[in-house]
C-alpha cells in the first residue's frame, strides 16, 4: 500500500461525502414533486398512459404497478432482442440473440442487474443497446429509486397504507434525476475520450502488424447510466477496464462517483424525509465504515500480492517504477488503489461494472466484492436498493437490540411487530435461500460444473460468485465462468427476477404496514438511532447475519483457498 | 404474605419440573409450538436413527455420535427444563391460593330482606344472584356485593394485608372476594360469580399460567428466531454439496450439531420462561396480571396518571403551621385549635391535635378550661364550618369565607392581615382553616391553620428517575388550579390535571393516546371503570369495586397506588432479559463458527486448521465440546431468565450500552472461553 493510494482513496471518500448532500436536498424535491420545470413533459407522459399521478397508491396497488411495468418491459425487450436481426441500427449485421440468452438479458437488464454472459460488440446491435438496454438502464434505476422513496413515505407517514405514485415516481425520478445528471455526466466523458458514434467497426493494424478490429458506437451517453443508475452492464466485454469506455484516471474518479451519488444522497434526502438528519447521517456513516473496511482489505490484500510470485523471485514490492502487488487482471493506467477501490465499490452498489477482473485477485482480494453482495448491497447500495436494503438492516437491529432498552421495539415511532418483523425475515430469507440453494445446486451438477475456468475452491467461489452477484442484482462477474449456456442462463435469469422482485415486494408490504401505524412521540426512554453506538450495532448486525449465513460456503471458497495460497497451492 | 417468596430453586418446584420437562420433550404437539426447539428435536431424532444404523452395521465412531446425539436430546430437555421451572412457581403460588378456597358452609337467604329466613348449603351450589348472610366468623362463600350491612372483613388470605379492611353497602367499598372472612358485624351480600369463575379462580388460573398467551412481541420474535432457524437450514444443508465439491462429504450427525449450534436456541429454549417468569415476577410484588399483554405494555408506557392523594401525597392534609391573628398569641391559638378539633375524627383534625401538643399542651380531658357541657358542632356541607359549643363559649374553623360570613353575623370581621396570610397559604398550595371565637358574645378571628399536603418523601427522586426513562408523570387531583400546581412543583411531577372529573381523566387519556402514547393509570372507584378500560396498562386496587377490577389488566393485591411506578419496572425489566439473550444467543454463534468449520472439514482441507483459533484438541472435540456447550448454557441461564437482568432506571442510551456491553460483547466472549474449557475437560475426561 502506497500514500499515493490512500490520498486518492481519501480524495474520493471527501468528494463523496460533499455531493452527499446537495443532492440529497434535490432528490427531495424530485420526489416531493416540487419540481416542475418538466411538467409539460410529464403531463404528455401521464395522458399517454392514462395515469392519475395523483392517485396516493396503497402498497399493494404500488407494488402491482410497479411489477407490471417491470414484466411487460422485460417481454418487450426480450421480443426485440430475438428480432434484433430484423431491426434498424445493426451496422454489423449481428444476428438474433438465443433465447435463453435474451431470456436472461431481458430479465438481467430488468432487475438492474446487469448480469452479461455476452459479449456487447459481438451480440447486441446498437438498436438492442439504445432502445432496450439504456432504457432499462434508466427505468430499473428509477424503478428502484421509487421503491425506496415509497418505503420511506410508509415510514415516516400515517397512510392506511399508501406509499405514493409508482408512475408518477417513476416519471420524475427519470426525467429530472437521472436524465438530466447522465446527460452531464455523458458530456464529462466524452471529453475525457469516451466514443460516442454510430460507425462501423474498424479495423487496424498494431504496432506489432497484426490486424485488429476496434468495436464502435454510442459509448458515452450509455456509460453514464450505467454508473449513475448502478446498472453496470457495459457497452463492450470488458466493461469499464475497455479503454473506450473508461480511459483516464477522470474518467474513473468520475464513474466511481457516479456510482455511489445518488445512494449516498438518499441516505440524506431520507434524514429530511424523516425529519431526523442525524439519523440519515447516521446510516451514511454505517455505510461508510463497512465500505472503507471493504476498501482496506481489498487493497491490503491485492498491494501485498502473491507469495507464492515472491518466492519465485517476482519483486511484489512497491515503487516508484512497479506497482507491486498483484497486478494481474488490473489495468496499468488504475494501478491497484483504483482498482480495489473500484472493485469494492461496484460491488458495494449493486453497480458491478469493472475496471479489473475480480477473478485474478488474491482470495482475500476477491473476497471482499463476494461478501460485500452477501451483505445484500447496502453498502450506499443500488440506486434505492441501498437504503431500503439497509433500512431492513436497521429494522432488525431495532427489533433484536430495541428491547434491551425495555420497550417493544419501534424505529422513529413506529412499532416494530410481527407482520413487520415477517416481511423484513422474509428479506433476508429470499436472498440467502437463493444464493446457496441455487449455487449448491451448480455445485453438485455436471451442468453446472462445465461452466468453471478453475477447480478446486476458486472454482466454487466463481458458482457462489455468480448467484451472489445475480441474485444482489448486481452483475459483476468473477470471469471465471462460462455463464452463456443453458443452465447458467435459466438458473441466472431467474436468480435476478427472485432477487430483485421477491425482495421488493416483501419491502412494500413492510413499507404499507408501517404507513398503518400511529407514531409514538420519541422520548429519554426511546432506542437511540442517532447515535455512534447505534452505529456500531447496526454494522454487527450486518456482519453477523451475513457473515453467519455465508460463512460455510465461503470457508471452502476462498477462505481455504487464501489458506492453500499461503501454503503455495494455486489453482 | 398470601402468595411467598420463594427460592429460586425451591427442590420440590425443580423435582416437578425435571419430570415435566421430560413429558414436555415427547409431546409433540407442545413441541412444534416451539419451531426452534422442534428443529433441534427432529436433529435429535434424526441422529439418533444414524447411531441405530451404526450400531447395526459396526460403521462409523459409535461413542462420539452416541455422545452427540445424548447432548441434542440434553438440548431439548433442558428448554423444556427451562419452561417448567417457571411454571413450578406459578403453579406453586396458584396452590396456596387453592388452599384458602376451602369448601364452606353458606348461610343463603331465601328472602334478601330477611334475615332470618337462612337455610345452610354448600358454598358450591352457590349460583350468581344468590344473597346470603355471613356474621363474624364466616368465610365469605364466593364473591359478591354488599347489599345491607356494614363490616370488617380479613382479606389477608388474597392480600396478604393483615389489618382488616371496612365493607359496606352502597358506594366504592361495596365488593367482597370469596375466601375472606368477615370479623365483625354482619354483611348481606349478593353473589355476583357462579363458581368456577370467581375472582380467586381466575387468578388461580393466572398464576398458573394455564391459559398464557403468547404475547405479540414474543410472537414477533418467534417469527424473527424461526426465520432465522430456517437461514441456518438453508446454510447447513446446502453445506453438504459444497463439500460433496470439495471432495469430502459431511456425516449427518455433525451437520445436524453445526445446525443445532448456529440456529437461536439460548433464546428459544428460554423465551416462553422468561414470559411466564415476569407474570411471576408481578405476582411477588403483589400485582396479579390478567394477561401477558399488560406486562409487556407496562414497559412501553410513555404516560403515567398518578392520583394525587395516596400515590404522591401522604393520604390527608396535615395542620404544619398556627398562624396568629393580630392580638392573640401563638400558644392561645394552638390551644383554641385543639379545643375546636377535639371532637373532630377526621385526619385532619387529629393532625391539629398533633400539632398542638408540640405546643405543650398535652392530651385534656374534654371538659377542662371550658364551663359546662361542651356540644359538638359537626361540620355541614351548608355551613361548611365545625366546631364546639359550650356555656358562653363557641369555637369555630372552616374555610375563610365561611368563617368571614360567621363573624360578620355576629358584628366582627376578619382582619386584614390574617386574609393575607390566607392567601399567602393557598397559593402555596395549602389549605388555610380560619378558627374564630366567640366568647360572652363577642366573635373575633384568633388565626389560621395551615393544612399542608404532605408529598411522600422520595417521591420527587421516583419521578425524576421516570422522566429519565423518558415517561412522563401526570398529577390528577380535584383540588383547585393553584393547589395543584403547588403540589405538583413540590412532588416535580411533569403536569397536572386539576379539579378533574371522571370525565376530564378520560379525554385526557384518549387525547394522549391520540398523540401515541400508552397511558398507565391506577384507579379503585366504580367512576374510574371506563379510565380504566381505555389506559393501556390500568392497575385496579383490590379493593376497588368489581367494576373497576374488570375494567382493569392489572390488578393490586396491596391496593397501594404507587406500585404504578414498579410495575412499569418489571415490564421494562422483562423486555430487556428477553432482548438481552435474544442478542447473547445470536452473539454466541461466532465462536461457534471457529469451532466447528475448522474441525468438518480438517480431512478435506487441513489448511482450514488456521481457523481453530481455539486450538481446540481435535475434530471430535471441538464439535462435542460446542454442543455440551451450547446445551450447558440454557441451563446456566435459567436463573437469569426466571429473575430477570439487572435493572436501574435510566435513559435508554446509558442502558442499552452496559447491556450491549454485557449481552453483546459478552456474548461474543464466553462460548470461545466456555467451549476451550469444556474441550479440556473433554481430553482430561478421555471422552474423546
Amino acid at each position: 500500500m502506497t500514500v499515493n493510494g490512500w490520498l486518492q482513496i481519501a480524495f474520493y471518500s471527501i468528494a463523496l461525502l460533499l455531493v452527499t448532500k446537495p443532492l440529497g436536498l434535490y432528490m427531495l424535491k424530485v420526489y416531493d414533486g416540487s419540481l416542475t420545470w418538466l411538467r409539460p413533459v410529464e403531463r404528455v407522459l401521464y395522458r399517454l398512459a392514462g395515469i392519475d399521478p395523483e392517485e396516493d397508491q396503497h402498497w399493494t396497488r404500488y407494488a402491482a404497478s410497479m411489477l407490471i411495468f417491470s414484466l411487460v418491459s422485460m417481454l418487450l425487450t426480450y421480443a426485440v432482442l430475438r428480432l434484433q436481426h430484423l431491426l434498424p441500427l445493426n451496422p454489423q449485421g449481428l444476428a438474433a440473440v438465443r433465447d435463453r440468452q435474451a431470456f436472461e438479458t431481458s430479465a438481467s437488464f430488468t432487475t438492474n442487474t446487469n448480469w452479461q454472459s455476452y459479449s456487447g460488440e459481438t451480440t447486441m446491435s446498437y438498436f438492442s443497446q439504445m432502445t432496450q438496454l439504456a432504457f432499462h438502464n434508466f427505468m430499473s434505476a428509477a424503478a428502484g429509486v421509487a421503491v425506496a422513496v415509497a418505503f420511506v413515505r410508509g415510514i415516516v407517514r400515517r397512510s392506511a397504507g399508501r406509499l405514493g405514485n409508482f408512475w408518477a415516481d417513476l416519471v420524475r425520478g427519470t426525467l429530472y434525476l437521472f436524465l438530466p445528471l447522465s446527460a452531464l455526466l455523458a458530456l464529462l466523458f466524452v471529453q475525457q475520450g469516451v466514443i460516442q458514434n454510430f460507425a462501423h467497426y474498424v479495423t487496424v493494424t498494431t504496432v506489432e502488424g497484426a490486424k485488429q478490429v476496434l468495436a464502435m458506437g454510442p459509448v458515452a451517453s450509455q456509460e453514464a447510466i450505467k454508473q449513475l443508475g448502478t446498472n453496470g452492464g457495459g457497452f463492450f466485454n470488458a466493461n469499464s477496464a475497455h479503454p473506450f469506455e473508461n480511459p483516464t484516471p477522470w474518467t474513473n474518479f468520475w464513474q466511481m462517483l457516479a456510482i455511489f451519488a445518488v445512494s449516498a444522497g438518499l441516505t440524506y434526502t431520507y434524514g429530511r424525509m424523516a425529519k431526523n438528519q442525524k439519523h440519515g447521517w447516521a446510516l451514511w456513516a454505517a455505510m461508510y465504515v463497512l465500505f472503507i473496511g471493504g476498501v482496506a482489505t481489498a487493497y491490503w490484500a491485492e498491494a501485498r500480492g502473491n507469495p507464492i510470485h515472491a518466492a519465485r523471485g517476482v519483486d511484489v514490492v512497491a515503487s516508484a517504477t512497479n506497482p507491486g502487488g498483484n497486478m494481474e487482471g488490473k489495468e496499468v493506467r488504475f494501478g491497484i488503489a483504483n482498482s480495489a477501490l473500484y472493485a469494492t465499490m461496484t460491488t458495494d452498489a449493486s453497480c458491478g461494472c469493472v475496471n479489473s477482473m475480480h477473478d485474478s485477485y488474491t482470495p482475500v482480494g476477491g473476497l471482499v466484492p463476494l461478501v460485500n453482495m452477501q451483505f445484500g448491497e447496502l453498502v450506499y447500495g443500488g440506486v434505492g436498493a441501498g437504503l431500503y436494503g439497509m433500512l431492513v438492516m436497521v429494522i432488525l437491529t431495532v427489533f433484536i437490540a430495541g428491547l434491551m432498552v425495555g420497550r417493544t421495539p419501534e424505529y422513529l415511532g413506529k412499532k416494530i411487530q410481527a407482520r413487520e418483523v415477517q416481511m423484513a425475515t422474509l428479506y433476508v430469507l429470499v436472498f440467502a435461500g437463493a444464493v446457496l440453494t441455487l449455487s449448491a445446486i451448480a455445485a453438485v451438477t455436471s451442468a453446472g460444473l462445465a461452466g468453471r475456468n478453475n477447480l478446486g475452491p476458486h472454482g466454487l467461489s466463481e458458482i457462489v460468485y455468480a448467484f451472489t452477484s445475480t441474485a444482489a442484482n448486481n452483475g459483476s462477474a468473477f470471469a471465471g465462468l462460462t455463464g452463456s449456456t443453458y443452465f447458467y442462463n435459466t438458473l441466472l435469469g431467474l436468480n435476478t427476477l427472485i432477487g430483485r422482485f421477491a425482495m421488493q415486494v416483501p419491502m412494500l408490504a413492510l413499507a404499507g404496514f408501517l404507513a398503518e401505524k400511529k407514531i409514538v412521540p420519541e422520548s429519554a426512554g426511546t432506542f437511540p438511532v442517532t447515535t455512534p453506538l447505534f452505529v456500531v450495532l447496526l454494522i454487527s448486525v450486518i456482519l453477523i447475519v451475513s457473515a453467519l449465513t455465508f460463512l460455510p460456503a465461503l470457508s471452502l471458497g476462498p477462505i481455504v483457498e487464501h489458506f492453500l495460497m499461503q501454503a503455495g497451492r494455486l489453482f | 404474605m398470601a402468595l411467598t417468596k420463594r427460592p429460586l430453586f425451591d427442590p420440590p418446584i425443580v423435582k416437578q419440573a425435571v419430570r415435566d420437562a421430560f413429558a414436555k420433550t415427547v409431546n409433540l404437539r407442545h413441541m412444534v409450538r416451539n419451531p426452534v426447539m422442534f428443529v433441534v428435536l427432529v436433529g435429535s431424532a434424526l441422529t439418533t436413527l444414524v447411531l441405530i444404523r451404526d450400531i447395526a452395521t459396526g460403521a462409523g465412531d459409535v461413542g462420539f455420535t452416541l455422545q452427540i446425539a445424548l447432548w441434542l436430546w440434553f438440548t431439548v430437555v433442558f428448554a423444556n427444563f427451562a419452561e417448567a421451572m417457571a411454571e413450578g412457581r406459578g403453579k406453586a403460588q396458584a396452590e396456596t391460593l387453592r388452599k384458602s378456597r376451602t369448601q364452606t358452609t353458606a348461610k343463603r337467604l331465601s328472602n334478601a330482606h330477611d334475615r332470618s329466613s337462612i337455610e345452610f348449603v354448600p358454598g358450591a351450589m352457590l349460583r350468581r344472584g344468590h344473597v346470603v348472610l355471613c356474621t363474624p366468623g364466616d368465610m365469605i362463600p364466593g364473591d359478591g356485593e354488599v347489599i345491607e350491612g356494614v363490616a370488617s372483613v380479613d382479606e389477608s388470605a388474597i392480600t396478604g394485608e393483615s389489618a382488616p379492611v371496612i365493607r359496606e353497602s352502597g358506594g366504592d367499598r361495596s365488593a367482597v372476594t370469596g375466601g375472606t372472612k368477615v370479623l365483625s358485624d354482619f354483611l348481606v351480600i349478593r353473589i355476583t360469580a357462579n363458581p368456577g369463575e370467581t375472582f380467586l379462580d381466575r387468578m388461580i388460573t393466572l398464576v398458573e399460567g394455564a391459559k398464557r398467551q403468547k404475547t405479540p412481541n414474543e410472537i414477533a420474535l418467534i417469527i424473527l428466531l424461526s426465520g432465522l432457524t430456517i437461514i441456518f437450514l438453508f446454510a447447513v444443508v446446502t453445506l453438504q454439496p459444497f463439500a460433496i465439491y470439495s471432495g469430502g462429504s459431511v456425516s449427518i450427525p455433525i451437520l445436524v450439531s453445526l445446525l443445532v449450534c448456529l440456529i437461536p436456541t439460548t433464546i428459544g429454549g428460554l423465551l416462553s420462561a422468561i414470559g411466564i417468569a415476569g407474570m411471576d415476577r408481578m405476582i411477588q410484588h403483589n400485582v396479579i396480571a390478567m394477561s401477558g399483554r399488560a406486562v409487556e405494555a407496562a414497559g412501553d408506557v410513555n404516560t403515567l396518571l398518578l392520583d394525587k392523594t395516596g400515590t404522591i401525597t401522604l393520604g390527608n392534609r396535615q395542620a404544619v403551621e398556627f398562624v396568629p391573628a393580630p392580638g392573640v398569641t401563638r400558644d392561645y391559638l394552638a390551644d383554641r385549635a385543639q379545643l375546636a378539633s377535639l371532637p373532630d375524627e377526621t385526619p385532619e383534625g387529629r393532625s391539629i391535635v398533633v400539632l398542638a401538643k408540640q405546643f405543650g399542651l398535652r392530651g385534656r380531658p374534654l371538659s377542662e378550661g371550658v364551663r359546662g357541657h361542651l356540644e359538638l358542632v359537626a361540620f355541614s356541607a351548608a355551613t361548611r364550618m365545625s366546631g364546639v359549643n359550650a356555656r358562653g363559649l363557641e369555637l369555630r374553623k372552616g374555610a375563610a369565607e365561611a368563617i368571614g360570613h360567621w363573624l360578620r353575623q355576629h358584628g366582627a370581621e376578619t382582619p386584614p392581615l390574617l386574609t393575607t396570610e390566607v392567601e399567602r397559604i393557598a397559593k402555596a398550595g395549602g389549605t388555610p382553616l380560619v378558627v374564630a371565637e366567640r366568647e360572652n358574645g363577642r366573635a373575633r378571628a384568633l388565626g389560621v391553620i395551615y393544612l399542608k399536603d404532605v408529598v411522600k418523601g422520595g417521591m420527587r427522586e421516583r419521578f425524576g428517575q421516570l422522566r429519565a426513562m423518558g415517561i412522563r408523570t401526570v398529577m390528577i387531583t380535584g383540588d383547585n388550579q393553584l393547589t395543584a400546581a403547588a403540589i405538583a412543583a413540590e412532588a416535580g411531577v411533569d403536569d397536572f390535571l386539576a379539579e378533574a372529573t371522571p370525565e376530564d381523566k378520560m379525554a385526557l387519556i384518549k387525547r394522549e393516546q391520540g398523540g401515541g402514547r400508552l397511558v398507565a393509570m391506577t384507579g379503585d372507584g366504580t367512576n374510574d371503570a371506563p379510565a380504566l378500560a381505555q389506559a393501556d396498562v390500568a392497575v385496579a386496587m383490590n379493593t376497588g369495586t368489581q367494576a373497576a377490577k374488570e375494567a382493569g389488566n392489572l390488578i393490586d393485591l396491596d391496593s397501594n397506588p404507587t406500585k404504578l411506578i414498579e410495575v412499569v419496572e418489571i415490564g421494562k425489566q422483562l423486555l430487556i432479559t428477553r432482548g438481552a439473550l435474544t442478542t447473547f444467543s445470536i452473539a454466541n454463534d461466532v465462536a461457534k463458527y471457529f469451532a466447528i468449520i475448522p474441525a468438518m472439514f480438517i480431512a478435506t482441507y487441513p489448511a482450514l486448521q488456521a481457523l481453530n483459533v481455539m486450538r481446540l484438541h481435535s475434530a471430535q472435540s471441538a464439535i462435542l465440546a460446542s454442543v455440551i456447550f451450547n446445551a450447558l448454557i440454557i441451563i446456566a441461564l435459567i436463573p437469569l431468565a426466571l429473575r430477570g437482568v439487572r435493572y436501574r432506571p435510566a435513559a435508554a442510551t446509558s442502558i442499552l450500552r452496559r447491556n450491549l456491553l454485557v449481552y453483546g460483547v459478552g456474548g461474543i466472549i464466553v462460548p470461545f472461553i466456555g467451549i476451550k474449557a469444556i474441550d479440556v475437560l473433554l481430553v482430561v475426561l478421555r471422552m474423546v
